[in-house]
């Protein structure tokens, strides 16, 4: 009973997920793309909780959902001009649209079929616990250095931002 | 019975559908969305791989962690870019930005 509602909540999730990304690429309208795209991020933050990875969801949502997000839409009013409707538009011909189109469909194909036919190491049971401690003892532990790096990344990504933005003083 | 397979194929599903979204839309911050549908599908790989062959560790998660972070820095930098070209061309059709193509 508990695999079937595992089933249809993986299931369900999935769905929702991949639809909303077909939206995201399909859409015509800018900002139709970039609500799928929350939809998509919260999809993909409701497979982390069900993956176990409570925290990981949580970051995914508050980043993600939260604030890139926010910034997509502030960034497509910003360079809007006129209607929303067709601000989206596909490629300019039908050649790199087929050509983007076999090129997708053959990397999933292929990736698809060899994790399909792959055999895994047979799967554990997650030990009870508090994934976060490991999280916080790997993170100010044996890769410190990777995390200081990380905060100085985004600070100076963010100052960068601002300053390309700003754009010249005149 | 959900297992690895099922979470590692959703995830190339997602791939697959933001490689097409790359390679076949014409506004830069369309591009700039597909490309997080590919970071997504990435981190979807990493704790799925860490839950099911590691669960006893965490690493995978933290992977995922700093992959959110290079994004979260990728979208500040690369929407301040498009604004920026935006004032120059007053477009952000990917078809327009051919300066430095000869």
């Amino acid at each position: 009973m508990t695999m079937t509602i595992q089933n249809l909540v993986f299931a369900s999730l999935g769905g929702i997920t991949v639809l909303a990304a077909l939206g995201v690429v399909l859409s015509k309208n800018m900002v139709h793309s970039a609500l799928f795209l929350v939809l998509t991020f919260l999809g993909v933050g409701g497979i982390y909780f069900n993956l176990g990875a409570g925290f990981l969801a949580l970051v995914q949502i508050l980043v993600y959902a939260g604030a890139i997000s926010v910034l997509m839409i502030f960034a497509i009013m910003l360079v809007m001009k006129g209607e929303a409707g067709g601000s989206n538009p596909p490629g300019p011909s039908l050649g790199s649209r087929l050509w983007g189109i076999y090129l997708a469909v053959l990397l999933t194909l292929g990736l698809g079929a060899s994790i399909w036919f792959s055999q895994w190491a047979p799967g554990q049971a997650a030990p009870p616990g508090d994934k976060v401690k490991g999280l916080a003892g790997l993170m100010l532990g044996n890769y410190v250095v990777a995390f200081e790096m990380a905060a100085i990344l985004l600070l100076l990504a963010v100052v960068g931002a601002i300053i390309l933005a700003k754009g010249d003083e005149k | 019975m959900v297992g690895l397979s099922h979470y590692l194929i959703l995830a190339s599903l997602l791939f697959g559908i933001g490689l097409y979204g790359v390679l076949s839309k014409r506004s830069a911050v369309a591009v700039l969305m597909s490309i997080e549908l590919m970071l997504n599908a990435v981190n979807i790989n990493f704790i799925a791989i860490n839950r099911f062959l590691q669960p006893a560790q965490t690493t995978g998660q933290l992977f995922a962690i700093f992959v959110i972070v290079v994004a979260a820095a990728e979208v500040a930098v690369g929407l301040a870019l498009i604004l920026s070209i935006y004032r120059l061309r007053k477009s952000v059709d990917l078809n327009d930005f051919n300066l430095m193509k000869w």
